[in-house]
């Protein structure tokens, strides 16, 4: 759409400035301050410089959350997305499958955060849950609270749970916007399923699948509130992802000076992430 | 062959998206189980179903001020926020929908690393902030922080519904004599009601189901059913029917409204873009 060229627009973004700015800005601007600063209490601070990023960027803890929540991401997106583009193909296109399907599926998606982490943390016990019970009657040795790998599978089945659906309706949305002309072609041509897969719907859902692994990417790098439920980021350190070692650095040990610079870091990252989404966003509504 | 594997595929094509649902409702199955059962048939025989059904659990919810109050709570602060969100963000959409103006693109994307900052970098400074305001424990504390992501994402959502109306509307009522306020409250905001839906909807959504900056900014009076779900251990041990009971509330105000924003749930996580 061509837009016109008008600065009074500026009025009506202002109340939107205002409130964000106000919830962004002033807490972002204190994190910088301490960031910079050291403290011995009574509210005095003094310059500290970089050291605080020095001492993050040196320190192992950092890189091993930074670590675990890049494994744990790349895990999520290797599984949800082949996951949520098989699932999308074989959905129904018409008839009350369809209404049926959809609403099934956007369940897990509007639970609140910790009761996703709360139904796990229930289901894989081995007394009272469904899925522990089955598991230690069947012989599989199964712990989440203890066994490292166990926590592990426990985080990622349940993301796989909690988000497929996501990308399963990102995908199906791209397949019912092709028209019926393309398949009748392709039916004229013999071409195969593979084929029809490759050459009309891949091309067709590349916009929605670039959505849904920038959000599933983005978001499984925030992950706080489920594996804190569920593991509370043990056993040991084997499930603190970044957010959760920042919280406990910033509220639990109170250390503000590493807290404030290692949520500057970590912001850094996802200001890149978000780049590239923008990036990819504007130039896709450019070609269509 | 090929229209063999086809055939074959499509008839059982069902079977895929049916098992992924099973997945699913299995563990939503198990909490609402759960919630209907006495702690000792929870922690004692383990049954598929409850043998003896009991709404103890939520007599205990219903009855008890210090858990009903947390769905109070959550509710008035969600409300607000979802208030405030899509009254500023209307305008705000529109400019960017309509109009070019200086740092346009600038302002759009601040707009969406704010959506997409995670919340734990917010947490502590937000607590000092509303410190120095004394909003601490209040609901408005939390319906303001809860703006953070909220307003971008309803900027964002409401811009990708208003793009998809002409601009030959606009200008045809401003033909008619319209002024620029009649215009907007009887013309657009009926035509792109649907759009204002899935905003309020998400903000919704996303307000409901955070917690880290909910619970760090509230003690005692504001605080949401979603922290205080985390203590339900008592001198008996845990009480895993509560829990229970507790979780399934908090499923329920997603799963009255899903029917009707069924079509519109891709579109909302993907800010209005599909």
């Amino acid at each position: 759409m061509e837009k016109t060229w008008n600065n009074k627009a500026w009025f009506m973004v202002l109340p939107v400035l205002v409130l964000v700015a106000f919830s962004a800005v002033i807490p972002l601007m204190t994190v910088v301050n301490y960031s910079v600063q050291d403290t011995f209490g009574n509210n005095e601070f003094f310059w500290a410089g970089t050291d605080w990023f020095i001492q993050v960027l040196q320190s192992d803890r950092f890189w091993d959350a930074l670590t675990r929540n890049l494994i744990f991401s790349g895990i999520i997106l290797a599984i949800e997305i082949p996951l949520g583009i098989l699932i999308a193909l074989n959905m129904p296109k018409k008839g009350l499958g369809v209404p049926v399907c959809l609403v099934l599926m956007s369940l897990p998606l509007l639970i609140p955060w910790n009761v996703v982490g709360t139904i796990w943390q229930v289901f894989g016990r081995v007394d009272i849950g469904l899925l522990g019970y089955t598991l230690d009657a069947i012989g599989v040795p199964y712990n989440y609270v203890n066994n490292v790998f166990d926590a592990w599978v426990t985080l990622i089945v349940m993301d796989i749970w909690h988000w497929t659906s996501l990308v399963v309706l990102l995908c199906y949305a791209g397949l019912v916007s092709i028209p019926d002309a393309y398949y009748q072609a392709a039916k004229i041509d013999g071409a195969s399923r593979w084929a029809v897969f490759r050459y009309i719907q891949l091309p067709k859902m590349k916009r929605v699948l670039l959505i849904a692994f920038l959000l599933r990417f983005m978001d499984s790098f925030m992950i706080y509130t489920e594996p804190f439920v569920v593991t509370g980021g043990g056993p040991g350190n084997a499930t603190t992802f970044l957010s959760i070692d920042l919280v406990k650095t910033a509220i639990g040990q109170f250390d503000l000076g590493p807290a404030a610079a290692l949520s500057l870091i970590y912001f850094l990252i996802i200001l890149l992430l978000s780049w590239i989404f923008y990036t990819v966003m504007t130039n896709s509504d450019a070609q269509s | 062959m090929t229209t063999a594997t086809q055939t074959s595929g499509r008839s059982l094509s069902w079977l895929v998206p049916t098992i992924y649902i099973i997945f699913l409702l299995l563990p939503i199955y198990w909490l609402v189980n759960m919630s209907f059962k006495t702690n000792t048939e929870i922690t004692g025989a383990f049954s598929l179903y409850p043998h003896s059904p009991t709404l103890r659990n939520y007599a205990v919810i219903f009855t008890d001020p210090s858990w009903y109050k947390g769905y109070i709570n959550s509710i008035i602060y969600v409300v607000m926020n979802t208030v405030i969100s899509v009254s500023v963000a209307l305008p705000a959409a529109y400019a960017f929908s309509r109009y070019r103006f200086l740092g346009d693109k600038h302002l759009f994307f601040w707009l969406l690393t704010n959506r997409m900052a995670p919340p734990a970098v917010f947490a502590l400074p937000f607590f000092q902030l509303y410190s120095a305001f004394g909003l601490i424990d209040t609901h408005i504390a939390v319906a303001l922080a809860h703006c953070l992501f909220n307003v971008p994402l309803a900027v964002w959502i409401l811009e990708g519904f208003m793009s998809g109306v002409p601009k030959e509307i606009d200008e045809t009522a401003y033909i008619d004599g319209y002024s620029f306020p009649r215009f907007f409250l009887r013309i657009y905001i009926p035509l792109i009601a649907s759009g204002i839906g899935v905003a309020a909807f998400f903000n919704f959504m996303f307000s409901w189901v955070e917690l880290l900056i909910a619970r760090t900014l509230t003690t005692t009076d504001a605080k949401p059913i979603a922290a205080i779900m985390t203590r339900t251990v008592s001198a008996s041990g845990m009480d895993w029917g509560v829990l229970a009971a507790a979780g399934v509330l908090t499923i329920i105000p997603g799963a009255i409204v899903i029917y009707f924003v069924r079509n519109y749930i891709a579109k909302g996580f993907a800010l209005g873009r599909v």
